[in-house]
């Protein structure tokens, strides 16, 4: 429909490409400057005494000192709530502080999670090692395990966690399904997206609850800056149970202040801020959140390119002789295919988990002979990444732990670039040619 | 706080201090459609500040029971019960939108109860897009969708939310779906349509009254918000720039400041 047929009652809220742009930050306030600015101070100035007890009492709205809250920062809080259809956000200095914060704002100790086994190494050990420390434990369920989650659940249960596409196997959650059971418990659904970006993927579309991102990958895309992010739905009602009564109950940390009831679609958000950030204090940089933002100018972009190569790689390691398997969610024989054409419509994602024919020496001959593919622990770069998981990201996994999270010693994880296609594919020629004569190659 | 009026469960936050009936009293009354939340940024302030305060989810709205009330007088008489059931024989009325018909109505009816009024983004009477009321009647989440873009103004559709993180168009609309589009939208819509009474009432106020108007408010005007206040004797005027008819998050400090010195002049607190 053109724009001149458009009905007088068609909303004509900005879209996805615009808000990419221009969420979160309005000029005029900010001396006319177009592009966002780096707000590197650490503190802000009260009016006066009862200006300052009003931000400290949350009465206004403001900033205090940049632990809590900066104003280039804010911007990208706001941008990426408004792309994931959120009603708020909080930044923090990394994925895994974003995760952490989300749980601590969320549990307290005796609690348990539901949790997908099919994670990034570093959030298992968070999971698995770390959070039974502060009295948070955790039932790892396989991803499409569907039931499972539901077995799972526990009287004490505050919430089902999980990747949408598990790392870095390629499994995915049935979310909508997942959600439902998480709903039904009374708990909320916190999902890790940080492989689909809210390009490829709006979680809270199909009942999430909070979503997580590392922004150092895809949102940020070109590798220069750690970030993470927690965005809020707004739908979850925390005041349908006595599960959250850090939530619902008056909080002495802030004059009896009960976040539900005060914030409501905000609360958790407000809660993670106000507590969280104020007593962990992971906060993000506003130079790095700059970056940030600008890596979310080209998002939708990148987004198309990241998944069309994925696309072309995915046909090229198909039909070649030294692969032994393809996980990538555009197979046709992915088993979560059909649930991939549901929930990943505009693209199927750059991660693609492949098994090299010669198994660990072939795969380590594989990645110590690409050139233009980096070998690096990172995903989501502009440019074309390659790791061997079981030798590196999931190292501290002992055996058993790495096969129930999928992971096999020939799997190679990789993550697309934007290159030109023909330039990663002769550079993986290379590749697969030491592979199959691995020591004659690596003695060169 | 959860408290009773005519036998039903009403929510109101207090925001954020503990109910003191021997302060004088504001009750803030939302839009349609919204809940209390609308008021975090003015409530909290005057909580803060020697006043006791009920930001009110009408009937069938927000955390509060009941079903949600059909006319505006309807509304009108039920902020007069709101008065009687915590206790107090006056008080100050904050409304926004819906709400200003509901706080000049109240003020018409109940002209020895009420003290000051403070109208924000109102006007004499809020007849309503037929397409919008029809979409709101019928439950469709495109009601809220169009209201929330109806609501800001230019600027605050790109955000720049007052609290850190917030984005303003999705919060709104999440409250506005907090409950059955039909069942408070729709039921909103259609009393605000049928009102007539604004004009007349207007005639009669005789209590410092300011009109908080915003120059890029697309759903009441300030050439709408000025026909009231023209009515109305000695109304005061105060257009805030850059922001829409959500302007009490849009503009949230600016709002408060001139409600902050409005309230303080015309509702003092009493010195012992």
């Amino acid at each position: 429909m053109t724009d001149k047929k458009k009905k007088s009652t068609d909303p004509k809220t900005y879209k996805f490409d615009t808000l990419s742009l221009h969420a979160g930050y309005q000029p005029h306030k900010n001396a006319g400057s177009r592009q966002v600015p780096i707000y590197q101070t650490t503190s802000y100035l009260f009016d006066d005494v009862d200006h300052a007890a009003a931000l400290f009492n949350l009465e206004r709205g403001g900033h205090i000192y940049s632990r809590i809250s900066n104003p280039t920062v804010a911007v990208l809080e706001e941008r990426v709530a408004a792309l994931e259809g959120g009603t708020a956000a909080l930044a923090t200095s990394s994925g895994m502080s974003a995760i952490f914060l989300t749980i601590m704002t969320l549990c307290e100790a005796g609690d348990h999670l539901v949790v997908s086994s099919q994670l990034y190494g570093g959030t298992v050990n968070l999971f698995r090692l770390t959070l039974p420390k502060f009295g948070v434990k955790c039932t790892f369920v396989k991803p499409r395990d569907t039931e499972g989650f539901k077995k799972a659940i526990q009287k004490n249960t505050k919430g089902i966690f999980g990747e949408l596409v598990g790392n870095p196997g390629n499994e995915i959650m049935n979310m909508p399904e997942i959600a439902k059971i998480a709903h039904n418990a009374g708990v909320p659904l916190i999902i890790d997206a940080t492989y689909q970006t809210p390009y490829l993927c709006k979680p809270i579309d199909h009942g999430a609850d909070i979503v997580v991102h590392s922004l150092t990958k895809w949102m940020a895309g070109h590798g220069s800056s750690m970030a993470g992010i927690l965005v809020e739905g707004g739908k979850f009602d925390w005041m349908q149970n006595d599960k959250f009564p850090t939530m619902t109950k008056p909080y002495e940390g802030y004059h009896g202040l009960s976040f539900a009831e005060e914030f409501g679609p905000t609360a958790f958000t407000m809660k993670a801020r106000a507590e969280g950030m104020r007593d962990f204090g992971p906060c993000l940089s506003p130079q790095n959140a700059w970056n940030v933002l600008q890596g979310i100018e080209t998002l939708s972009v990148r987004m198309q390119k990241h998944c069309s190569n994925a696309e072309k790689m995915v046909e090229y390691l198909l039909s070649h002789e030294s692969v032994a398997w393809v996980s990538h969610p555009s197979v046709p024989d992915h088993p979560d295919h059909d649930l991939a054409k549901k929930l990943l419509p505009h693209g199927k994602g750059s991660m693609i988990a492949f098994g090299i024919k010669g198994g660990k020496e072939a795969g380590e001959a594989f990645i110590n002979n690409v050139k233009l593919a980096s070998h690096l622990a990172n995903v989501g770069d502009t440019r074309t990444l390659v790791i061997h998981p079981a030798s590196s990201t999931h190292s501290q996994m002992d055996e058993a732990t790495l096969k129930f999270a999928g992971l096999s010693q020939d799997m190679i994880r990789l993550s697309v670039g934007i290159e030109d296609f023909d330039d990663i594919r002769n550079d993986f020629e290379t590749g697969f040619r030491a592979a199959r004569r691995p020591r004659l190659v690596s003695n060169q | 706080m959860k408290f009773k009026v005519n036998g039903v469960e009403v929510f109101a936050s207090t925001g954020g201090r503990p109910f003191d009936k021997k302060k004088p009293l504001i009750i803030f009354v939302h839009g349609s459609g919204l809940t209390h939340m609308t008021w975090v940024l003015q409530t909290r302030y005057f909580a803060f500040h020697g006043y006791s305060v009920l930001a009110l989810d009408m009937p069938g709205h927000g955390l509060s029971g009941g079903e949600s009330l059909k006319t505006i007088e309807d509304m009108a008489n039920w902020i007069s019960d709101v008065i009687d059931a915590v206790g107090y024989k006056e008080a100050s009325l904050v409304g926004h939108s819906q709400g200003c018909l509901v706080i000049l109505e109240c003020a018409f009816r109940f002209p020895k109860k009420i003290k000051t009024l403070s109208l924000m983004g109102g006007a004499g009477a809020i007849p309503m897009n037929p397409e919008l009321l029809s979409l709101a009647e019928n439950d469709d989440p495109k009601a809220v969708d169009l209201m929330m873009d109806w609501a800001h103004g230019p600027a605050g559709h790109f955000g720049g939310h007052p609290v850190p993180g917030l984005y303003h168009i999705n919060t709104g609309g999440m409250l506005a779906k907090s409950r059955t589009i039909k069942n408070t939208l729709g039921i909103d819509f259609r009393a605000c349509d049928n009102y007539k009474n604004g004009f007349k009432a207007a005639k009669e106020i005789k209590i410092p009254t300011l009109s908080i108007l915003a120059n890029g408010d697309k759903m009441c005007p300030v050439k709408e918000g000025k026909k009231l206040a023209d009515l109305i004797d000695g109304s005061k005027v105060e257009i805030i720039d850059n922001c829409g008819h959500m302007m009490l998050l849009e503009e949230a400090d600016k709002v408060l400041n001139v409600l902050k010195k409005f309230i303080l002049t015309y509702f003092p607190i009493k010195k012992n």
